[in-house]
């Protein structure tokens, strides 16, 4: 059972949650490729707007993204084959991720660069709105459950699997 | 068509015949191998014989001809010879067939000239990423372009992006035998260089046309280079980092349970990850030993 077989690592170094990190922020970043660029068509390929900052930004945001997806599940299954996985480590870097880069695209690259917006021709502000805050709901969902899986590996202590009270 | 210099049926025939000849040669070597008693794998001809494929499509599409070329069927071809080409070769070993299907002087030559400073410079991820996306931002952004008017100058480009393409996706991801094979880090951080200089230069292209590309050509190979260069990024990805896992695992690093394959020792570990454990349990030639 991979849930949780690394009782006492402490929740950073734990590679499940990095590779769910991994997973969430390439996630996250397909799904605005797909959905806000693909379906929508509210973002442009090209955003003269951003000039060649904003161009270079894209293409190197592109890169990393790409690699981290594809290397983030094969970190989750470098846990899962050494036996530490973590059901619930992982999901609580999957939310952290993905949240963490919908606000740093929401705030950083929306709003302080000014890349590019979310929308064009309409009253931006509630999309701001919206966008930021679900990236926060994400990023707030994903920092309760580390705490409590953080709590709970405290609590049990050095490896005592059996002595944990609760599950 | 007939009329422009290299597009006629005479010169895709002549065009054809160096891809037939790899084709052949690699074909002819493994089943040399093979007779021999040393089973080469049969996916490493499939995906020689593909690889050859690819570039074939690529160097002689006539759409992405000199004269005749549409943009977004010149960045097809260059797709097909500059990135999925080197990565179905690359994965073929074609060194490790070549060393073990030549006799054993020539083999050794083969392999000091491998290992000759130039080659072994050139083999380098750095310089290696250097000359394939380096070249690509030369071409799309310099004078340098006027090369792919000329029939001689666009088969030149093409055969450049191959061979680069080549050293690149080798110093990246490469099977053969490699003394000097860079470490996980600088891979990694030249991969990444290397395809966001790609993903640059197709959004730079989308907002600035080369000269004497119309708007929507350049947009539309500006599109192509980037979503269908993401989708052979991907696959090179992946094997990157299933080698990578190959490797961890062979190890068998402290914590996790030991891999059965940890008895292979160093040796083993240090051969490449996506040999068949059939071969790696077979007595080694001394062809190979000499490279370690």
């Amino acid at each position: 059972m991979p849930t949780d077989a690394k009782e006492d690592l402490p929740l950073r170094r734990d590679r499940s949650m990095w590779a769910g990190v991994m997973i969430g922020v390439g996630v996250m970043a397909a799904v605005d490729e797909i959905v806000f660029h693909q379906l929508l068509a509210w973002h442009h390929f090209y955003d003269r707007a951003g000039g060649t900052v904003g161009l270079v930004s894209d293409g190197v945001l592109h890169a990393v993204e790409l690699f981290l997806l594809i290397a983030g599940f094969f970190l989750l299954a470098s846990t899962l084959r050494r036996g530490t996985a973590s059901a619930g480590a992982a999901l609580a870097g999957l939310f952290l991720g993905a949240g963490g880069f919908q606000l740093f695209d929401g705030l950083i690259n929306h709003k302080v660069l000014r890349f590019h917006q979310i929308r064009y021709g309409v009253d931006v502000v509630p999309y701001d709105l919206v966008w930021n805050a679900a990236a926060l709901a994400l990023l707030l969902f994903g920092a309760v459950l580390a705490g409590v899986i953080a709590r709970r590996r405290r609590r049990t202590g050095s490896g005592t699997r059996a002595a944990r009270p609760d599950a | 068509m007939h009329e422009h210099p290299g597009t006629g049926p005479g010169f895709l025939l002549l065009g054809a015949l160096p891809f037939l000849a790899a084709l052949a040669l690699y074909l002819a070597a493994a089943a040399g191998v093979w007779r021999a008693g040393r089973p080469w794998p049969v996916y490493r001809s499939v995906l020689w014989s593909a690889g050859v494929v690819a570039a074939a499509l690529g160097f002689l599409n006539p759409a992405a001809g000199p004269t005749t070329g549409s943009f977004p069927a010149h960045m097809g071809s260059h797709l097909l010879v500059g990135m999925a080409a080197p990565l179905l070769l690359v994965l073929a070993a074609p060194v490790t067939l070549a060393l073990r299907a030549l006799a054993v002087g020539r083999a050794r030559r083969l392999s000091s000239f491998l290992r000759s400073p130039p080659l072994r410079v050139l083999s380098h991820p750095v310089p290696a990423g250097l000359l394939n996306t380096g070249g690509l931002w030369l071409l799309y952004t310099t004078p340098a372009a006027a090369l792919l008017g000329s029939g001689a100058g666009h088969a030149a480009v093409q055969l450049h992006f191959l061979l680069a393409g080549c050293l690149f996706t080798n110093a990246v991801i490469g099977v053969d035998p490699n003394p000097h094979r860079a470490g996980f880090p600088l891979r990694t951080a030249v991969l990444l260089a290397a395809l966001a200089g790609h993903g640059v230069l197709a959004k730079y292209l989308f907002a600035y046309p080369p000269p004497g590309v119309p708007t929507g050509q350049a947009e539309t190979g500006a599109y192509l280079m980037y979503y269908g260069g993401a989708l052979i990024e991907a696959a090179l990805i992946t094997v990157f980092c299933a080698q990578e896992y190959a490797r961890a695992h062979r190890r068998g690093t402290a914590g996790g349970p030991v891999s059965s394959r940890v008895s292979g020792g160093a040796a083993a570990a240090r051969r490449p990850a996506a040999d068949p454990p059939v071969l790696r349990r077979s007595r080694r030639a001394p062809e190979d030993q000499r490279f370690r």
